[in-house]
């Protein structure tokens, strides 16, 4: 119903933008890491030389399994703290519109704050400490709070379970009603109907927070450095310091390059999953 | 005046429910009985799916009680009564087959697999959906899909079968086609089904009596002879079929309408009158009894089988009535009805 | 369907009330820790506070590299909020209606930023602008956000384009309007509250936003990065005065947002 030149005009500018900038981007990535770096300069010449050493290097897989399993946690915990809580606020609480706010605004409010709070909790000196000894629970600081994955498992969580409680509250609020009263209807009571009827027709949203908790913590490189200590590096924080101090860009962005595989493969494997469970 | 009271399978007691400031029944009562088909019958606002979902557990009633077999229910949960709720959108589970939505009650209750498919195969059989077992529910019609909701409730052999205007959703074909489908259903299976609906049609050709609601209390509960022929009030008679309400007083034995009288044993004071359309006919030779009248056609609606006619008489008044087709219709006729076709109703309190 | 669907059987969980409480708490306590460091007299220390002040806040407002940074967050979340709505309305109107084959891929490709760890777009920004020969600075930054948060943006927008009636449309075009006129007179404005809500989001975000920043930030630093470079250091208290006031900030930015948003999706229940 417009014309041509309209419909260029409005879709042109941003293909030809993300083309430009996030296109071409990624793809330079990918170029830089089949490149390699000798005597400290670039080699701006085909080589699979990082992705050789990247994947002989058992430090750099370590913490990538590491960062997996660190990952993993956040995603359990998320889900954990996340789903009942949506369950709570769709079909129990009367002021759910005000608890939704509640529950996102954490989402928006600076990361560094979040992440940097944990880091006066947990410290020596911070809330825990005092509220542990004041309880008599320790005689002394515990200084393993800070400085180590646990701090980082704590701390992502508390950064990603409203990223996991958006989409499982979308999905939850879409049941219709009508089912869970048909369901108790015909006897099952409500333990019954939470695992019969809301938590299958519920499956894309726990699906997609979970994805989300998963892969953005796996790629997260500050709270680590906040509050993780030697032992709580993460893959992102080598990739980091390959594009600092270490100065091996290739290497850097084969690191990435793996990541980026990582995700879109998590990505499209979790987007069917949720297609194929889409029954409301 | 209650039929059913020997065996009353369901009693609802002085029920009463507010939501918030509205309160949508007033001081409810009703009987029902083992066997029977009785429709709730009611405008929409009239509290008619909100008795039913009383019945079903869906909401608690702030006073009264309801008593299911003996046993009162009103404080059970929904899952612990035996009656089963034919939903108006028919609440299939999308994430399960056609089957194993009809298993899903019966597995609730404990019921093997085995026995419960078993069951659940024969439940298809008797609605003719056995052949859709594997289907999924979202691929189904209207109509199919309504069939396979009233094998889920019925396969787990419930005391009563609640349906909240399972038909409004079918076209108007349709819709003819299950009533009969539901009726037969009904008596062959035997148990009782409380049906609620606004359409008086459907109410009359099911029912073997209908509770009229309106705005929160039973207007009538009756069977639908005595309903369409003996309506407690103006509204009732309005409300089913179709009618001429005539306004008018009883004075000295006499109901009066305009220059009209005749034999009333109706209490004095104002009152309406009502008479059906069909109980107005073309004068023929002079009877004892018989009101006559001249009046005008004002307008006519060939119907096929019949003819409606708008007519009016010389004081104003206007009355339809329902001629057989065939007969002539010219600008001015006489008229006539007899006064025992003329039901006495109290006078409306003012709307 | 008009119908209103009623509750269930609603009665309560006192275990599930719980349960949100206690998620309640881990998610805002350590904020409140936070703030109420920021009037600890001791700075980071004991807890409860011995004394209270107000000197860190004082301390604050004295801080010129702070301000410094404030302003070029400021500035480059302006720069970032015009980008991502100039690239991002028209990205969502496409994703709508535009029937070109690639179109599926272009909305994959525009989402990416959203889900993909930060430090990926952030490098391969980085690498981009090194390949043209680009000296990192504010503007690097800047079109780093803006590109990164077209995400953010079109989500925002396209969730009123998907509610545009097109009739309006079709109806502005029948009695005589052109295309632009249409888009100007009837598309935009049916817009408007998407696009404030999108405005907000972006501006929040690109105020907040460390990773891609990371990358991409020369000499002159953003708040974050302002703040970051000081917590490497070791940590002041005024650290928890200013996260503080970004939290209120932030917090007061968001509600008006939500309520923007939910003023716009159901008209017959205003909350406001």
């Amino acid at each position: 119903m417009y014309t041509r030149s309209y419909r260029a005009a409005v879709t042109l500018p941003p293909v030809l933008w993300v083309s430009l900038f996030l296109l071409l981007a990624y793809a330079l990535l990918l170029i830089y890491s089949f490149w390699s770096v000798q005597n400290g300069f670039i080699v701006h010449a085909w080589s699979l030389d990082s992705y050789r050493r990247l994947v002989g290097n058992p430090e750099y897989l370590g913490v990538l399994l590491r960062s997996m399993r660190i990952a993993a946690f956040v995603t359990v915990a998320a889900l954990v703290l996340g789903y009942p809580l949506a369950y709570y606020l769709s079909f129990y609480s009367r002021h759910k519109r005000l608890l939704y706010q509640i529950v996102i605004v954490p989402l928006w409010v600076s990361y560094l704050v979040r992440a940097y709070a944990w880091k006066t909790i947990l410290g020596t000196d911070g809330v825990l400490n005092t509220l542990l000894q004041a309880l008599h629970l320790t005689s002394r600081p515990v200084s393993a709070l800070l400085y180590s994955p646990w701090a980082v498992w704590i701390t992502l969580t508390h950064i990603y379970t409203p990223f996991a409680f958006l989409p499982i509250y979308a999905a939850l609020e879409h049941i219709p009603r009508s089912l869970v009263e048909a369901s108790q209807d015909l006897g099952a009571s409500p333990g019954q109907t939470f695992w019969r009827v809301i938590v299958p027709l519920s499956a894309p949203g726990i699906v997609a927070g979970a994805t989300f908790a998963f892969v953005l913590s796996l790629g997260d490189f500050l709270a680590p450095l906040l509050v993780g200590g030697p032992n709580g590096i993460m893959i992102s924080n080598i990739v980091v310091s390959l594009f600092g101090a270490a100065y091996d860009w290739p290497m850097g962005a084969a690191i990435s390059v793996g990541m980026l595989l990582l995700v879109l493969g998590l990505l499209f494997a979790t987007e069917r999953l949720e297609k194929k469970w889409a029954y409301v | 005046m209650n039929a059913t009271a020997q065996s009353a399978l369901l009693s609802i007691r002085a029920v009463r429910k507010s939501f918030g400031a509205h309160e949508v029944l007033r001081n409810v009562s009703l009987e029902i009985g083992a066997g029977e088909f009785l429709t709730i019958l009611g405008e929409s606002g009239s509290g008619k799916t909100t008795l039913l979902r009383l019945i079903a557990g869906f909401e608690q009633c702030d006073v009264g009680e309801i008593w299911l077999a003996g046993e009162r229910i009103d404080t059970l949960p929904p899952y612990r009564r035996r009656v089963n709720t034919v939903f108006q959108q028919y609440a299939l589970f999308p994430h399960l087959t056609v089957l194993q939505n009809v298993m899903y009650g019966l597995r609730a209750e404990g019921v093997t697999a085995r026995e419960a498919s078993g069951r659940a195969e024969q439940a298809l059989a008797l609605v003719k959906m056995e052949a859709r077992a594997q289907a999924n529910p979202s691929r189904l019609s209207g109509g199919q899909q309504q069939r396979v909701a009233l094998a889920r409730a019925l396969v787990k052999r419930p005391l009563m079968l609640l349906l909240d205007e399972p038909l409004s959703a079918l076209d108007a074909n349709l819709r003819q086609q299950m009533r009969l489908e539901l009726k037969s259903l009904q008596r062959e299976i035997g148990i009782s089904f409380v049906f609620v609906t606004h359409d008086q049609e459907e109410a009359m050709a099911l029912s073997d009596r209908i509770a009229l609601l309106r705005a929160g209390t039973l207007e009538q509960v009756a069977t639908p002879e005595e309903i369409y022929n003996r309506p407690a009030t103006a509204y009732t008679a309005r409300f089913i079929g179709q009618t001429n309400l005539l306004k008018g007083s009883v004075s000295t034995g006499q109901a009066r309408v305009g220059a009209w009288q005749w034999p009333c044993s109706a209490p004095e004071g104002a009152a309406n009158f009502s008479l059906r359309p069909e109980h107005l006919r073309i004068a023929g030779p002079v009877r004892d009894g018989a009101i006559r009248f001249a009046a005008q056609v004002r307008d006519q609606a060939f119907q096929g089988a019949v003819r409606i006619v708008a007519i009016e008489t010389p004081d104003g008044q206007q009355l339809t009535a329902r001629l057989a087709a065939s007969v002539a219709c010219d600008k001015t006729h006489e008229f006539e009805f007899d006064p025992s076709d003329v039901v006495a109703l109290p006078p409306e309190e003012a709307d | 369907m008009g119908v209103r669907m009623k509750g269930t059987t609603r009665t309560s969980s006192p275990v599930l009330a719980l349960h949100s409480v206690l998620v309640f708490a881990f998610l805002y306590l350590p904020i409140g820790v936070l703030m109420v460091y920021s009037f600890n007299g001791i700075g980071v220390g004991s807890f409860p506070p011995r004394q209270l002040t107000f000197d860190w806040y004082r301390l604050l407002f004295r801080d010129g590299a702070i301000w410094d940074s404030v302003w070029n967050s400021a500035k480059v979340a302006l720069v970032a909020v015009l980008l991502s709505l100039l690239l991002g309305v028209p990205a969502a109107l496409a994703i709508d209606r535009a029937k070109i084959p690639g179109i599926g891929i272009f909305r994959r490709l525009v989402l990416l930023p959203l889900i993909l760890p930060g430090i990926i777009t952030g490098l391969s920004l980085l690498m981009l602008f090194v390949a043209a020969a680009m000296k990192l600075s504010l503007l690097t930054v800047a079109l780093g956000h803006g590109t990164a948060l077209i995400a953010v943006a079109t989500t925002e927008v396209y969730a009123g384009v998907v509610k545009l009636d097109r009739r309006q449309e079709e109806a502005s075009l029948d009695l005589g309007a052109n295309d632009w006129q249409t888009f100007w007179r009837i598309t935009l404005p049916n817009l408007k509250l998407s696009i404030i809500g999108a405005a907000l989001l972006v501006f929040t975000l690109s105020m907040d936003e460390i990773a891609v920043t990371f990358f991409l930030v020369g000499r002159e630093n953003t708040l974050p990065l302002e703040i970051w470079s000081r917590l490497r250091r070791g940590m002041t208290p005024e650290i928890n005065a200013i996260s503080t006031i970004i939290f209120l900030f932030s917090l007061a930015t968001i509600v008006v947002w939500y309520r923007l948003r939910m003023r716009g999706e159901t008209a017959l229940e205003s909350a406001l």
